[in-house]
């Protein structure tokens, strides 16, 4: 047998990313992107007032226009017969009445989608767009979560929560009464929402879309429309950044579906910027208090947070503000509530740690603040309340490795030559500070399914319907089934983001690599024994009297330990006369074992960073993060996706904030030039430190999830080392030069 | 703008008003067309044809190499050319405001973003697009750079970011991190890519090769 070099990859290696090569030549194609056949364009137009109806709507002119074929509004779109039989509330995600698209003539929020314009170039189609004049009756609307705070209800699917005696922070020697605030954040992917949808027939439809969930996008136009699985296709391999703004069914799919019905030909629907900030979800406002109270020694007794944020006024979005204060310190009294506030404005979705993200800035601010009450260091406050096992469920950490965090993050920053007296390190004009906080994300694992086969020449091809917007998934389960096969990692071929293919939860929750990085890891696992076994069983095997135990496989062959004899297994299918091998899993997610374990990744943040003292002006000057994922399945991938968080947490801290004008209900800053997102100039040197010891309990390869972590306390880290250089607390986020003057 | 604005009050599109400029003007006439057959023309929407044909304009340029001659819209930008009719999806678009880079493209060298361009504007240029940027299937050093580097997440800003790199080491702007880092703060990237980013620029540069 002619040996070929083989590349052989392990899980932990920092591999290149298997599409990188697509990405960096333009080849990839994301939803827009697909060049179909008389293809025409769509492009929706929105409503310019927050509540009441529409009057009427004057669509004669865009119909004349050049090119047109097409207008569809409330009066003569496509029935959606799931839009028909209304509220769901047993099987939706999210409770209350999803946005229908077209259905009638209610306005819920400004720019809502009220008509599409079809043409045959985008220009014609924008122009047609332009064309259509619209006269509403229009009603009072709210748009501002402060001044509705008393209108808050409580959540269908929510619970306050309670351990010990509720408010017990206020017997406390030393406690604080606080409130913080979180402004709408915009997930703002690079990429804007876009769909194409095709129908052949009337019952079959393929949407090549941008998700971070194919099978849930199938299940939702599966229902929407009434059509069988086996007609409803979500293609999206390609997806640019989601951050938590693709995993429902929006406007622009329901468009594209819509117009190609009408029209009968492959219709584009492409948001443009400005819409994608009040049309496909967003990080809602929040309004926090925290009340904490400890010991003079520092010893937590009682934590109360209590949280609202904004919803709209057809569903209740719900997200995990409060999640973080219930399990990260071992506080024997804990109270939580968590309120919505309905506006006038499109509903919220998740975004990166939905949820953790806000709760953990008011949490890590309030600890920050207690810690300078006690006169402790804020680092060693943490310390003495580190919770040995899960206070909220009363069972162990699967794994916890937060004090290595804090351990390995506060020597490679330098922790100890922090001066603990506010505004007293400067360095020249700037006031130099520097703070910490921690982060605690869920770990959990889903179930998910996975085919691996391998081929006549031996390489292997797995398969999941799983998306990849970016963390570097299809690398990864590239990696584990070179792995776990012991094969070039160049041979084995990773389908991934299409709905045909076995079932895989949305990436999201951080629980991808857990989820169906099991069903690959088990796949392959499957794959391999059936080889051992056909390499046994093949006419004249020269392993036909070995035991299946003694068999090994590396480099893609099947054979002795002492390597005197080895298979191919190119030649074992050759043997037996098979064209392919092929095997399938589902993987279970968490069973009883994983039941009897709290799963969590934490993590510690150190920040430093420098104020203008003349002009406030705030920069990150670097960044230490320390985080426990469980073992590290691609460093490099897993590197940057803490990169990733830092960035967001930058942006969440210093400049990131959708600003609505409420006399109109309307964003004012919908672009990228007045919404401030990090640009390069603002990520300072980070440094990331992995614990990288496996997790026992929650998947076979010891991964936790990695893609939120990171940013949990991120934004109070920076707040607090705000506070050390200049003695200003800033409990309402983004902190601009204004705050601080 | 044109020199002819409508006036604000007159409800009618811009285009609406074109058409019936052309219906009616002298131009027809000369065509030898009779009011009758003007008529026709318009009920079966030969006008916007018509119209459609005058409304193009030539333009001759040049893209990786490929020498086209087109007729299109003088609206039509770069970006939307490149994309919807050259089939050259490589160059993003992000918000269609010049605020984001992704559609960053070469002008006759030079940086330039197609979605502020419009198409019309780059007779006789050349362009480049990423899908041109390096020779048959080998990669550009930067494209390999960006790939051993991990300077790209969900790939969206990768293109726009690559043909700012290549630029940003022509224009000089590459000589430290922090030089970099400014050049480069017209293209953004959400995924948090930046750092690597940086890395794969620094390393392009030190190498010396010439882009």
């Amino acid at each position: 047998m002619e040996k070929a070099f083989i590349k052989k990859v392990q899980i932990g290696d920092a591999m290149d990313r298997v599409d990188a090569r697509l990405k960096v030549s333009g080849a990839a194609r994301y939803a827009a992107e697909y060049t179909l056949k008389s293809v025409v364009y769509g492009v929706l137009v929105t409503s310019t007032i927050a509540k009441g109806s529409i009057k009427e709507m004057d669509t004669r002119a865009a119909e004349k226009a050049p090119g047109v074929l097409a207008i569809i509004n409330h009066k003569n779109a496509p029935k959606v017969p799931g839009h028909q039989a209304g509220t769901d509330n047993e099987g939706s995600r999210v409770y209350g009445q999803e946005f229908r698209l077209f259905y009638d003539n209610k306005i819920y929020h400004n720019d809502q989608p009220i008509a599409l314009a079809i043409a045959s170039t985008p220009e014609q189609a924008e122009h047609a767009a332009s064309l259509i004049k619209v006269h509403y009756a229009q009603e009072k609307h709210q748009t501002n979560s402060k001044a509705n705070t008393s209108n808050a209800i409580t959540p269908a699917r929510g619970k306050d929560y309670s351990r010990g005696t509720a408010y017990a922070f206020k017997n406390a020697p030393v406690n604080l009464e606080l409130e913080y605030g979180t402004p709408i954040q915009v997930h703002n992917p690079m990429e804007p929402h876009a769909t194409t949808a095709v129908w052949e027939g009337a019952t079959k439809v393929t949407v090549y879309n941008k998700t971070q969930a194919t099978k849930l996008s199938q299940q939702e136009i599966m229902k929407a429309f009434d059509l069988k699985e086996e007609n409803v296709q979500a293609i999206s391999p390609f997806v640019g950044g989601a951050f938590g703004s693709s995993s429902r069914v929006w406007p622009q799919e329901m468009a594209a579906i819509m117009g190609a019905k009408v029209t009968g030909k492959p219709v584009k629907v492409a948001l443009k910027r400005d819409q994608v900030f009040n049309m496909v979800g967003y990080r809602p406002r929040s309004i926090q208090k925290i009340g904490i109270g400890a010991t003079a020694e520092g010893i937590l007794t009682g934590i109360t947070h209590e949280a609202f944020t904004s919803t709209s006024q057809y569903e209740q979005f719900t997200e995990r503000i409060v999640d973080p204060t219930k399990t990260l310190y071992n506080c024997p009294n804990l109270n939580t509530a968590y309120k919505l506030i309905p506006l006038d404005m499109s509903t919220p979705c998740w975004t990166r740690g939905p949820g953790e993200t806000s709760g953990s800035f008011a949490l890590e601010s309030a600890m920050d603040e207690l810690a300078y009450a006690l006169n402790i260091d804020p680092l060693a406050l943490r310390l003495k309340n580190y919770a040995p096992s899960d206070p909220e469920k009363n069972l162990p950490w699967s794994s916890n490795y937060l004090k290595e965090c804090y351990q390995m993050g506060a020597d490679r920053f330098g922790w100890n030559k922090r001066t603990p007296t506010p505004g007293s390190m400067r360095k020249d004009e700037w006031q130099v500070g520097m703070g910490m906080a921690a982060g605690i994300y869920k770990s959990e694992r889903d179930a998910a399914s996975a085919i691996a086969t391998v081929l006549a020449n031996g390489s292997v091809v797995v398969q999941s319907a799983v998306a990849d917007v970016g963390p570097g998934s299809a690398t990864i389960f590239t990696q584990i089934a070179a792995d776990v096969l012991a094969m070039d990692v160049k041979q084995v071929t990773f389908e991934w983001g299409n709905s045909k293919l076995p079932k895989a939860p949305g990436q999201f929750g951080s629980h991808t690599t857990a989820s169906v990085g099991s069903a690959i890891y088990e796949v392959c696992t499957l794959l391999k024994k059936k080889l051992q076994e056909l390499a046994i069983t093949m006419p004249n095997s020269e392993l036909a009297r070995a035991q299946q135990n003694d068999l090994v496989v590396e480099e893609g062959t099947v054979g002795l330990k002492n390597k005197q004899i080895q298979l191919s297994y190119a030649d074992i299918l050759k043997s037996h006369a098979l064209p392919q091998v092929q095997v399938s899993t589902e993987s279970k997610g968490g069973g009883p074992e994983q039941e009897k374990y709290s799963g969590k990744s934490f993590c510690a943040n150190f920040v430093e960073v420098r104020v203008h003292s003349l002009t406030g002006e705030v920069r990150v000057n670097r960044v230490v993060s320390a985080v426990d994922c469980g073992r590290v399945v691609n460093k490099k991938t897993a590197t940057s996706q803490v990169y990733g968080s830092i960035t967001w947490g930058i942006g969440i801290a210093l400049m990131e904030e959708a600003k609505l004008d409420h006399r109109y209900g309307r964003h004012l800053n919908n672009d990228l030039a007045e919404y401030h997102v990090p640009t390069c100039a603002d990520v300072p040197p980070i440094e990331v430190l992995f614990v990288d010891k496996p997790d026992p309990v929650i998947d076979p390869m010891g991964a936790k999830g990695i893609g939120e972590i990171p940013l949990v306390g991120f934004s109070a880290a920076i707040a607090n080392a705000v506070y050390h250089a200049t003695g200003k607390r800033i409990r309402e986020l983004p902190i601009t030069p204004d705050k601080l003057l | 703008m044109t020199d002819h604005q409508p006036d604000d009050n007159n409800s009618e599109g811009l285009d609406e008003s074109r058409r019936d400029f052309l219906k009616h003007s002298s131009l027809l006439t000369a065509m030898a067309l009779t009011p009758s057959t003007v008529l026709k023309a318009a009920s079966s929407q030969w006008d916007e044809r018509l119209a459609g044909a005058f409304e193009k304009i030539s333009l001759s340029l040049e893209v990786n190499g490929t020498k086209h001659s087109l007729a299109i819209e003088p609206r039509v930008t770069l970006l939307d050319l490149l994309r919807e009719q050259l089939a050259l999806t490589g160059t993003k678009k992000g918000c269609d405001y010049g605020q984001c880079g992704a559609c960053t493209v070469h002008v006759d060298g030079r940086r330039v973003l197609a979605c502020m361009s419009l198409a019309v504007m780059q007779e006789g240029r050349k362009v480049t697009t990423i899908e041109g940027l390096a020779g048959g299937d080998t990669l550009h050093p930067m494209q390999e750079a960006f790939v051993k580097h991990d300077g790209l997440q969900c790939g969206y800003c990768t293109p726009g970011q690559i043909m700012s790199a290549v630029a940003c080491i022509r224009e000089g702007h590459a000589n430290s991190a922090e030089e970099i880092q400014e050049y480069m703060s017209g293209n953004l990237c959400r995924c948090g890519a930046y750092p690597n980013i940086v890395a794969a620029i620094m390393e392009v540069k030190k190498e010396g090769k010439k882009l």
